[in-house]
């Protein structure tokens, strides 16, 4: 049923609707709502037998998460920024381990200075930790994408964030579809742990792994990790072929005017300027062109980010001239982070890649913004690194 | 013919032989069918009573669940030296994660089973002192907080010592460890520092709390079947002498553990709902130092200027004697008179 819900409950919602057995969760700004809903939900008996358990950090909230998942258990959490440093160790750890819990990241900036609003910065920090990174591009998205996490993550025995983000996302209302009881019952399978903790078969979960053996453990999990962006797309298309409409994916070109895929695109030409992005400022992107009119720029969506993509981006970019990254966080000293991934996956064609470090701390990246970014852009007067929007004023204050 | 009785006390040792039992008393270590859950083959050093405790609280833990537990294990020597990959020396379902959050796991494990319907399968969690007191202290407080089903072991030999033994917040004041070395005055580790975790956790007023040695495994064995008895947060706090870190023979970890009891260093007793409910009584008193002497990293005490220290150890035995009431009001036995008039005298 299509009504207006703000993103953080209609995440709730669908996640209740995949009937997870433990739900642990630490608060933190913008993930609030989403956790709030759900213990009202587990409360009221809305979840079944699902245990909601209030933790005192967000460290405890994923270690909770890893016992239950370990033994069995669907397992959701949420968090962000400063949440998700706390429990980087148990992180890092439940990939390693192998349990397929799904976490939604509010996206928000890293203090210091503190900061509440929207970024990249937090699930960027944790790339190497071995989760499917999937990021929404608006309400719909953000709410679908649990649906496919689950399917996914425990399809290949890996965790998964599902990232939004937050304030624009998880605080606005927008007309959403949620997901259908007996629709999630027909698409998603029960959890069927591939090494779990059991009484009657009891194994060892944990073990230390000397010199001998840790670098195969690493390879191992680097081939799983690397067939993971098959296994992504391919519930992706299931989605779509169950609910008809899309969720997920690796690389996404749009139609004119709309964030609705457009599958049958030409790839781009050598007159081409290419803009890459992720999360919802896809949306103010595409609006951005739209204004524009007909000009020689197209728009690319990273839909996963972790595994990233490398050889969608390399297809979909396709013969372009130049790639323009707007970025959501920065790599001191060096410039955007996805512009890193954007530039390897680029290696050796030749194509210049400009990053653009935009949004920072929730600054508002207004289309009067990205216009003058993407005029630049396709005018070829963008360097290896700009910022948007930077106030000189406030620069002069800071230095004096 | 006339019946003699003859007082345990004559057999000379404080361990009750199993033949003078009934089946159902006996030690499930006497048992052919006892679960072994800490098999041989792992590396833990020549007199390690940390493995020995382990031994005995899972093998109680298996056997009062009839096998259906799930233990957490914080990192550490219990865990380095019997789960290295591909080799484990434990058969139940065993889960290791992190140093920090045994606790939480643990919680996870009991959440998933409640969800489930399996609340036949208990859990339990288990590490070292500085995995408990230090870095795990605020996953054990949530845990007790909130009354999780869970019971948690901390096996307590006073400092971290998977790491080359380093202080912990459970390393007694006076102790050499490789971060308290002994320098000029400074004598080990300080006084007015550190903490008893049992009181703490009594203060989060949850079911069960107990304290306990190897050189009473039967009162171990005791503990951990009164704790998979109840249901909620318990906790068991067991003193497990080190070898390598507190430089002492591999044969005196019981000795050691019995030295520690009977001088009132470390009290053993149990307590419900925050309220002391049982203590064991000191049998036969001896003084702090026959519980220091044999171990290097106390060493310095018992060398000029070592005196000071000695005495402040010394009377912390006796706070701990006076503050959970450790001797009985009558002397009970000769040795004990003994003990008290040696005492008098001093
Ligand atoms: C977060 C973190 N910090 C430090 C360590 C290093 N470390 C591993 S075991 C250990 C000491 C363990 O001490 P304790 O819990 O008392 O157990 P013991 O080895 O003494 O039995 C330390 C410091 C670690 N593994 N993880
Ligand atoms: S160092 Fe101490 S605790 Fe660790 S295995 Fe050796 S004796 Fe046991
Ligand atoms: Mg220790």
């Amino acid at each position: 049923m299509r009504e207006v819900l703000e993103g953080s409950q209609a995440v709730a919602r669908t996640v209740a609707r995949c009937r997870p057995d433990v739900v642990c969760a630490y608060p933190i700004s913008p993930q609030t709502h989403i956790v709030e809903a759900l213990a009202r939900a587990a409360r009221t008996g809305a979840l079944g037998s699902c245990e909601y358990i209030n933790v005192e950090s967000e460290f405890a909230a994923m270690s909770v998460s890893i016992g239950s998942s370990a033994a069995g258990a669907r397992t959701y959490t949420a968090t962000a920024s400063q949440g998700l440093l706390f429990m980087t160790e148990a992180v890092y750890n439940a990939a390693g381990l192998g349990l397929p819990i799904v976490m939604t990241i509010a996206n928000r900036a890293i203090g210091s200075p503190i900061n509440i609003w929207n970024d990249h910065s937090d699930s960027l920090a944790l790339r190497d930790s071995g989760w499917l990174q999937l990021f929404a591009v608006d309400n719909q998205e953000a709410a679908d994408l649990h649906v496919i996490a689950f399917a996914a993550g425990e399809e290949l025995g890996i965790p998964v964030m599902v990232c939004m983000d937050g304030f624009i996302l998880t605080h606005a209302s927008d007309v959403v579809d949620v997901v259908e009881q007996a629709d999630v019952d027909a698409f998603l399978p029960p959890y069927r742990p591939q090494q779990v903790l059991d009484v009657d078969h009891p194994t060892t979960i944990g073990t230390m792994a000397g010199p001998e053996t840790f670098t195969e453990t690493r390879y191992l999990q680097h081939k799983r990790f690397l067939d993971a962006a098959a296994v992504v797309q391919s519930w992706s298309d299931r989605f779509r072929e169950a609910f008809g409409r899309e969720a997920g994916g690796l690389v996404h070109t749009y139609l004119p005017g709309t964030l609705d895929r457009d599958r049958t695109a030409p790839p781009p030409g050598a007159d081409d300027t290419v803009v890459v992005a992720m999360g919802s400022v896809v949306g103010t992107l595409q609006d951005t062109l739209t204004a524009l009119g007909d000009e020689p720029v197209r728009l690319l969506g990273i839909g996963t980010y972790r595994p990233f993509p490398a050889q969608a981006l390399r297809e979909a970019v396709g013969a372009a001239r130049r790639v323009v990254v707007i970025d959501r966080a920065l790599e001191l000293g060096v410039g955007g982070v996805l512009t890193g991934d954007v530039r390897h996956a680029l290696a050796g064609t030749g194509i210049a890649v400009h990053s653009v470090v935009a949004g920072l701390g929730g600054r508002p990246i207004t289309q009067e913004v990205l216009t003058d970014v993407v005029r630049r852009g396709i005018a070829g007067q963008l360097g290896d690194l700009d910022f948007c929007d930077l106030r000189a004023d406030a620069l002069e204050e800071m230095n004096a | 013919m006339t019946a003699v009785s003859i007082p345990f006390m004559q057999t000379g040792t404080l361990v009750v032989g199993n033949r003078l039992l009934d089946d159902d008393d006996r030690s499930v270590q006497a048992r052919a069918d006892r679960p072994s859950s800490l098999t041989k083959g792992h590396r833990a050093c020549q007199g390690c009573a940390e493995a020995l405790a382990a031994r005995w609280v899972m093998d109680t833990a298996v056997d009062a669940t009839g096998g259906k537990l799930m233990v957490a294990n914080a990192t550490g020597c219990l865990e380095v030296f019997s789960t290295l990959y591909p080799e484990s020396a434990w058969k139940p379902a065993w889960i290791h994660s992190l140093f920090a959050n045994a606790a939480s796991v643990a919680t996870g494990l009991a959440a998933a089973n409640a969800a489930r319907g399996r609340s036949d399968i208990r859990v339990l969690a288990q590490g070292g002192d500085g995995g408990t007191v230090d870095i795990g202290m605020a996953s054990v407080s949530g845990m007790f907080e909130r009354n999780d089903d869970v019971l948690y072991v901390c096996y307590d030999n006073g400092g971290y010592m998977n790491t080359g033994v380093q202080r912990s917040g459970s390393t007694p004041p006076a102790a050499r460890t490789a971060t308290t070395p002994i320098a000029g005055t400074r004598p080990g580790a300080p006084f007015g520092q550190g903490k008893f975790m049992p009181r703490i956790a009594m203060a989060h007023e949850i079911p069960y709390v107990a304290t306990a040695t190897v050189a009473d495994l039967r009162d171990l064995e005791a503990k951990v079947r009164t704790a998979m008895s109840i249901h909620g947060a318990r906790y068991l706090h067991v003193l497990v002498p080190c070898p390598l870190g507190w430089g002492s023979a591999s044969h005196q970890s019981i000795a050691l553990s019995r030295a520690a009891v009977q001088s009132g260093t470390f009290p053993v007793f149990e307590a419900r709902a925050g309220e002391l409910t049982a203590v064991t009584k000191i049998r036969e008193r001896v003084d702090v130092e026959e519980y220091l002497r044999p171990q290097q990293r106390f060493a310095h005490l018992f060398k000029p200027g070592g005196e000071d220290a000695l005495a402040r150890v010394r009377a912390a035995a006796e706070a701990n004697i006076r503050r959970y009431g450790l001797l009985d009001d009558e002397p009970r036995s000769r040795v004990q008179r003994q003990a008290q008039e040696q005492e008098a005298r001093r």
